[in-house]
């Protein structure tokens, strides 16, 4: 058996035996990358050797009777937006293309203390704006299921390296659905845990008050001993929360849905959704409903406005958030003519693609003297709404289950000059984050054309471990995390 | 123009960077005069994905400004985000309070001619200050310092309660020797760490409503305040006055020609798009720590000023120049300690010898090397006639130099004041034995010779006989 099929927790388990070592492990996965990235896309930059010296230096610990936990020498790899101190961070845009940070980011930083192996970094909407991978400047990710299409965004290539077994797991960001989408597009599992759980120390913002880090893996319990790693307070961030970490990993060990209450919101299936996804959802919780949970409907009335106020809100916070891409201090900077207004102008005329300006303009506009009342100040009060639905929904059940998506992966190309359609692919998943609490997307079939169709699961806040119990339940009783896309 | 016809409106907006030895949203020194960009971090820097982090003595800093100044003091307050581009801010937004300010509803009293007069403070809230660009007048390229970006700061937004240039002068300065007092600020306006704005109107005196305001900027001294206004009155009577619209815009006060300028009118001045700060929570501070900063303020200058005049007996004007400096008012308070006796007295030889010794030096009274317990040994001698007022200034002159005891110099340099009648008596025959002409001519009714006679017996007695002993000596001999 080739290593790279491991899932991370038998991968740890092996590494913890000693029958495989890191540098074995992280040489396998670097050779999975030369033979698949070509047609995939997946990486932005490969740390080859970077990667094998941690490698090394782990092993060295194993051997030396000094190990430091269940990802020493596991061999991980990170979204393009999280800064790695001496490695290019680009977050997918052009103006930040040969932008090497002076500073690790939090999670990178507990990630080297947990002895992870980082491969590179991986690909991405620009700025982590977009649902396709297709608005990175540096060319889209491809799905691993079918390379014609895309494996769902913006942590796209997050998504699609798990898939492809090029690496044990990886860290996203979600700030609308970006790492449940893409999971649910490429098969893998993938959680954003409640807002505040992880810092944000380190990772290029887009909209402050919805982004959130989280891992992919192949399996509920691979994610929960990455999130393990990096969740916590931290005082670089004073919006991350204070709250004590459970041992997610530990909890979700033989754990049953028996007795727990399942919300089902109607407003989650709509009409014009893809009759796959609905019957795979549906088949999904009937089974949930067989290892004894019990479904209830449940009502989010201000579901439909989940749109509209995320594409307020974000866009406002992220007009603001890349004000500091200007070309004084780092990255692109345009300045062989003119002066300083035609070095903003040029800078980022050149720099940013035509989805992030997009969104500067539209956030600019609505925090506009005259209009942010009407936009700004009444998103935030929907936004009120919304978290308002989830509580009450909450008072009657333990989690909600959904269709994380309405559709499967769609083509490259199909939706990009649509901005509307594509902002649908996050329908399910944004209202999530407006209420900042924690959403999991885990495999649950496929569609008839074979691609993979995901089962959305959201919980209260900060109880990851509700949907990590959940999720290892439907994971035990079904194969459909197991499969592996052909590739390469 | 009639100027009497006109009232001047005015409000002063200032913004004084708090004396904290970190910056407000990260770790690294505010110390001033550092080589650029050596006080930097990703976060002051705004390195992408960095995000700030309220630093809690700044908080305590602007709370102690607040109490100092009469305000309430939110217990919730929130951050904002102002943006707008400009190579020395680094983020393209300013981290400052906008609709819920930590302090509110202050004020300040402040001495006009017309005697006390009480001036609102709106609000004071918190803020991060921006770099420093430098420009080459050759036409290279420009250069940012990013030293003084995340330095905390508060604006003191005041109320347009001011009537003429000298009251918005002397509310300046009361507010400067506020937040010194208070330690929050070290007041110096010439290097920029106290700013001013001026909000300046003028209206025929009978009206209710204001007329349209022109901002000042770039007002970094005491003089300027009044001369900026006082061109800024004259400017904008002279409108009114030929029919003309004095337009809503902003200045830039020039020091060198004493005029101001237009920089931006407000009909393009710049939309901020203020928003909430998403990376920062809302500033909650609780009423306990509210009272326990309260209960550690300073006595303030007017309160200790007024003091001063009821207990000690000072005279109004010297309690002012004590208190200017709470060092100098302190010194003061320490040496009354020490001596014991007359407070007017040791207050005369502060005013007129010490802060005349020290005027000069950068560190003000601490500069001397004259301690309250030496001035206070200093005029004992004097109280005990051991030496003269002449001998008790030069005593002094050595003791600020040098740090010695004052009655050691007085012996080494042999200051010490004779007032043993026999010597003196002994002096005072000789000089009347030497001039029997004046002492004729006093005994006829000259009485005026007493100088010369005092004169000559000093002579005798080598400076240091106690004046009053001899003068006394020399009525009684010549039968006075």
């Amino acid at each position: 058996m080739n290593p790279i099929d491991l899932t991370l927790a038998q991968l740890s388990a092996r590494l913890e035996a000693k029958e495989l070592s890191s540098s074995e492990v992280t040489g396998a996965c670097l050779d999975r990358i030369r033979a698949t990235d070509q047609n995939l896309g997946a990486f932005l930059f490969v740390d080859e050797t970077g990667a094998m010296a941690q490698a090394k230096a782990a092993d060295e610990r194993r051997a030396a009777g000094r190990s430091i936990g269940p990802l020493d020498g596991v061999p991980l790899a990170l979204k393009d937006i999280f800064c790695t101190e001496g490695i290019p961070t680009t977050c997918g845009s052009k103006i930040l293309e040969g932008f090497v940070p002076p500073y690790d980011s939090t999670h990178v930083r507990r990630l080297k203390d947990a002895g992870a192996v980082l491969l590179g970094k991986l690909n991405m909407d620009e700025f982590a704006m977009g649902s396709s991978n297709e608005t990175s400047a540096y060319g889209p990710c491809r799905n691993p299921w079918d390379t014609t299409r895309t494996p769902g965004g913006s942590s796209g290539g997050s998504a699609a390296a798990v898939a492809a077994r090029q690496c044990f797991g990886s860290l996203g960001t979600d700030t609308g659905g970006s790492i449940r989408q893409p999971a649910a597009f490429s098969g893998v599992t993938g959680i954003k845990p409640t807002y505040g759980r992880c810092s944000r120390y380190g990772v290029i913002a887009f909209a402050s008050s919805l982004d959130q880090v989280g891992p992919f893996g192949r399996t509920a319990e691979d994610c929960a001993l990455v999130l393990q790693a990096i969740a916590g307070k931290d005082p670089m961030d004073s919006t991350s929360l204070d709250a004590e970490v459970p041992d997610w990993a530990a909890g979700m060990k033989g754990a049953s849905v028996k007795g727990m209450r399942l919300g089902v919101p109607k407003e989650y299936f709509v009409e014009g959704m893809d009759p796959d996804v609905e019957k795979a959802v549906r088949e999904a919780m009937r089974l949930l409903e067989e290892l004894g949970a019990t479904l209830v409907p449940v009502e989010l009335p201000h579901t439909e406005y989940g749109i509209a106020t995320y594409y307020v809100v974000a866009p406002a916070e992220c007009s603001s958030n890349l004000a500091r891409f200007d070309g004084v201090r780092y990255g692109m900077s345009k300045r062989e003519e003119g002066a300083l207004r035609e070095m903003y102008f040029r800078t980022r005329a050149e720099g940013f693609g035509p989805e992030v300006k997009r969104r500067i303009m539209i956030g600019t506009y609505a925090l506009s003297s005259g209009y942010y009342d009407a936009f700004y100040l009444r998103a935030q009060k929907v936004r009120t709404l919304i978290k308002r639905d989830f509580d009450e929904a909450f008072r009657d059940v333990d989690a909600i289950v959904t269709p994380t998506t309405p559709d499967v992966a769609f083509e490259l190309g199909e939706r990009s000059e649509d901005p509307l359609r594509m902002y649908l692919a996050d329908v399910f998943t944004l209202a999530c984050n407006l209420a900042g609490l924690p959403g999991m997307s885990v495999p649950c079939g496929f569609s008839s054309g074979g691609l993979p169709i995901g089962l959305q699961i959201l919980g209260k806040p900060l109880d990851e471990a509700t949907l990590f119990r959940v999720g290892g339940a439907y994971q035990a009783a079904t194969d459909w995390h197991t499969r592996a896309p052909r590739i390469g | 123009m009639a100027r009497a016809d006109w009232e001047v409106i005015v409000g002063l907006e200032v913004h004084a960077q708090l004396l904290t030895a970190s910056k407000i949203f990260c770790g690294c020194s505010t110390r001033f005069g550092a080589e650029p960009n050596s006080q930097t971090c990703p976060v002051c820097l705004a390195m992408p994905g960095s995000l700030p982090v309220l630093n809690e003595r700044v908080v305590e800093f602007a709370i102690r400004a607040g109490l100092g100044t009469g305000c309430t003091i939110n217990e919730h307050s929130i951050f904002a985000r102002k943006n707008y581009y400009y190579p020395d801010l680094p983020k393209g937004y300013q981290i400052t309070q906008y609709d819920r300010p930590l302090c509110e509803n202050g004020r300040l009293v402040i001495d006009t001619p017309d005697g006390e007069k009480t001036v609102g403070i709106t609000r004071i809230h918190l803020e991060e200050d921006a770099g420093k660009n430098t420009h080459d007048p050759a036409g290279g390229p420009s250069r940012v310092d990013l030293n003084r970006a995340g330095v905390p700061l508060i604006e003191i937004v005041g109320e347009p309660d001011l009537r003429s240039s000298e009251e918005a002068a002397e509310y300046l300065k009361a507010l400067r020797d506020v937040v010194v007092y208070l330690g929050v600020n070290d007041g110096n306006l010439e290097e920029g760490s106290f700013r001013c704005d001026a909000n300046v109107s003028v209206r025929k005196v009978g009206e209710t409503t204001l007329r349209n305001r022109v901002e000042l900027k770039n007002i970094n001294s005491f003089r300027y305040v009044r001369q900026a206004i006082d061109y800024e009155v004259g400017r904008q009577i002279g409108i009114w006055e030929e029919g003309g619209t004095v337009v809503t815009e902003t200045r830039l006060f020039d020091p060198q020609k004493g005029v101001t300028r237009a920089m931006r009118t407000k009909e393009e001045a710049k939309d901020y798009r203020y928003f909430p700060e998403p990376d920062l929570l809302p500033l909650v501070v609780s009423e306990a720590w509210i009272e326990k900063i309260r209960g550690e303020l300073p006595e303030l200058p007017r309160a200790k000023a007024a003091r001063f005049v009821s207990s000690y007996g000072l005279s109004p004007y010297d309690a002012g120049v004590l208190v200017a400096s709470m060092q100098v008012a302190d010194w003061f308070e320490e040496a009354v300690a020490a001596h014991g006796g007359s407070a007017k007295t040791v207050a005369n030889w502060v005013i007129n010898e010490i802060l005349r010794l020290v005027k000069d030096s950068r560190e003000g009274i601490a500069a001397s090397k004259a301690t309250p317990e030496k001035l206070a040994s200093l005029l004992r001698l004097l109280d005990e006639r051991r030496i003269n007022a002449a001998g008790a200034k030069a005593i002094l002159e050595e003791v600020h130099g040098t740090g010695a005891e004052p009655a050691e110099v007085m012996k080494a340099r042999g200051l010490e004041q004779v007032s043993d009648s026999g010597a003196i008596a002994a002096a005072v025959d000789k000089v009347i034995a030497a001039n029997p002409d004046q002492v004729e001519k006093y005994r006829a009714g000259k009485k005026n010779l007493l100088g010369f006679f005092m004169g000559q017996a000093m002579k005798e007695l080598k400076g240091q006989g106690d004046p009053k002993a001899v003068t006394e000596a020399i009525r009684a001999r010549l039968g006075d």
